[in-house]
């Protein structure tokens, strides 16, 4: 089977006012794998994930999510976007949040009951769904953005820093999830994160900084091009070297 | 089915905000009723000497509120001395009206109310007055609180409308919604179903309340009231969401009160409009308050009816179509579909 490319990005470049974000680079995240985008924070990370999302407008290049280009109302509905801030309506409780989101994606009755309870489920925050959003945890707020974006089980997840504020056995239970969704059921997932443990776990890594791509491949590729034995240390010899 | 959810979202949202709540539902009648108050007491005690009358011009004064005092001579120094707000003069078949004017809303309210009281044949005042609009017991609160009514639904719509949007914007939900599939025109659609349907609930207390509880006049259809008060909220909605694109805090958004709000209060008819510079006249018509005041006195206080008023409807309604279209493209800065 050859590698397919569930998002292509090609030539990319964005600017606020006079200040370069973006230059212009190349990326391709390969289908049923889990995609890392590495970088201190203001390396331009979640710029590039809203213009993949179709949230910004790239000022140069182009970008193919699923064969189409970027934007396209088909594909709104197969991308689950979670954002680095949440997105919540805090005077709703979790279960109407998840609700309301679900209706936007036209689920039938029976489906949306499903999905929320697996989406639910998956974050651990069953029990709470019941309890207004504005007395959520920052952690519990995080963990019901995934679940928003779990819920209409989309083709391609793409998560800005999902992991923030979890504590570590959450987490530990997030990235199995994540590693179940993309072996079971073949999901394309494109994370950001500035955590070195988790850069382990993507299957690919790029690593951003100032906009550009300094580095990519595998996780035990790039410890190997950098001779040591840590993310930690391939970071710190990256952004050290500059 | 999808503005569906976003109505039952909006309705929910406003349910457990009850500040919010109270604001939009009691507010406009306890400023209703302080107005109501206000305006009463004003227009009562005003103290007027008629000379080289008969006692029936005295008496259709006594009708019209006046304490009237009918004297043989008088002069401006006594009208000082006694605290006496109007002389009216009869010579000559000619009627002469001096003014004590230390207060000018006093002396105003002498002109209203002797303009009033003495309708008809100026030349030969009889008891039987009669009215164009109103009756004798006409206060000058009945004639503006018509536009209060649109006025409270205008400001009340207007503000809470533009900071839900607002709070939409800045928490990030607006630009999370719009990565659904969501149409631009179905949230715009939403927000106006919505707030749509508090502003009706609103509309209907509120006219429910002036009607019934402070009598005042209704001589058209109350069903051609709310009808005009949708159509207003329907145009403070969509400005109040348009705008809030060009706020970025809920302060920024009531800084617009003085720069959108306050300047159409002034072409709401509580002031005259007749004497008003031509030029000034013409700014009154971009206003959209213009129009909704002109229909809901013309309601109320005139009994016009549906056709009488349609002109100022269309216009309403063109207001908000054309603020809901650049709602439906403001939304394009976050998406281009
Ligand atoms: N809307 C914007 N206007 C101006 N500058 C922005 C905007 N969004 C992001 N930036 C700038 O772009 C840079 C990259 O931001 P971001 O993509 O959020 O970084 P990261 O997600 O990697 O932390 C930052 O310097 C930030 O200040
Ligand atoms: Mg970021």
């Amino acid at each position: 089977m050859r590698a397919v490319n569930a998002i292509t990005i090609e030539e990319i470049a964005k600017g606020f006012k006079h200040k370069k974000v973006i230059q212009p680079l190349n990326l391709n995240i390969a289908e049923r794998k889990i995609f890392g985008l590495l970088g201190p924070s203001g390396c331009g990370k979640t710029t590039l994930i809203k213009m993949i999302v179709g949230m910004m407008k790239p000022d140069t290049g182009k970008i193919t999510v699923l064969d189409c280009e970027v934007p396209n109302e088909a594909l709104l509905s197969e991308i689950g976007y979670m954002a680095q801030s949440d997105a919540l309506y805090t005077e709703l409780t979790g279960a109407e949040n998840l609700e309301f989101f679900a209706k936007l994606y036209r689920l039938s009755k029976k489906e949306q009951r499903e999905r929320i309870q697996y989406a639910a489920e998956i974050v651990q925050l069953t029990n709470d769904l019941s309890i207004r959003v504005a007395y959520y945890s920052g952690g519990m707020k995080r963990r019901l953005s995934l679940a928003i974006a779990l819920v209409q089980n989309p083709k391609i997840l793409i998560l800005d820093e999902p992991t923030v504020g979890m504590d570590p056995v959450l987490k530990q239970s997030i990235w199995k999830e994540l590693e179940r969704l993309k072996n079971d059921e073949h999901k394309t997932i494109l994370i950001t994160t500035h955590v070195m443990d988790e850069a382990e776990r993507c299957d690919n890594l790029a690593m951003l900084r100032e906009g550009k791509i300094i580095a990519s491949g595998t996780p035990a590729a790039l410890k190997t091009q950098y001779g040591v034995q840590t993310f930690d240390e391939v970071f710190l010899k990256i952004v050290g070297e500059l | 089915m999808r503005i569906t959810s976003l109505v039952t979202r909006i309705t929910r949202q406003m349910l457990r905000d009850r500040r919010t709540l109270a604001l939009l539902f009691f507010a406009p009648l306890l400023i209703l009723t302080l107005m109501y108050f206000i305006f009463h007491s004003e227009a009562s005690d005003l103290k007027i000497v008629v000379t080289g009358s008969d006692e029936n011009i005295a008496e259709a004064l006594k009708q019209a509120d006046f304490q009237v005092t009918v004297a043989k001579h008088f002069s401006k120094e006594s009208m000082a001395k006694n605290n006496i707000d109007g002389w009216l003069q009869f010579e000559n078949g000619s009627m002469k009206l001096t003014l004590l004017n230390d207060e000018p809303s006093r002396a105003k309210a002498v002109q209203m109310q002797l303009a009033q009281g003495l309708q008809g044949d100026a030349n030969n005042p009889s008891i039987d007055a009669h009215y164009v609009y109103g009756d004798a017991d006409t206060k000058i609160f009945d004639i503006f609180s018509p536009m209060l009514v649109g006025f409270f639904v205008f400001f009340f719509v207007f503000l809470i409308a533009g900071i839900a949007l607002l709070k939409e914007r800045t928490s990030g939900t607006l630009e999370r919604l719009l990565v659904t599939p969501i149409k631009r025109y179905e949230i715009v659609a939403g927000y106006v179903i919505g707030y749509g349907l508090f502003a009706l609930i609103q509309t209907i207390i509120v006219v429910l309340y002036a009607v019934n509880v402070l009598d005042i006049v209704l001589v058209g259809s109350i069903w051609l009231v709310l009808l005009t008060n949708i159509l207003v909220a329907l145009v403070a909605l969509s400005l109040g969401t348009l705008l809030s694109s060009f706020a970025t805090s809920e302060f920024q958004m009531v800084q617009f009160i003085p720069l959108v709000i306050v300047p159409q209060i002034f072409f709401t008819g509580i002031f005259p409009l007749d004497g008003m510079a031509d030029w000034l006249q013409q700014i009154g018509k971009i206003m959209p308050l213009y129009y909704a005041s002109d229909a809901l006195n013309g309601i109320m206080y005139k009994g016009l009816t549906f056709a009488e008023v349609v002109m100022d409807l269309l216009i309403l309604l063109a207001f908000a179509v054309v603020f809901i279209t650049f709602n439906i493209l403001s939304l394009k800065k976050y998406r281009a579909l």
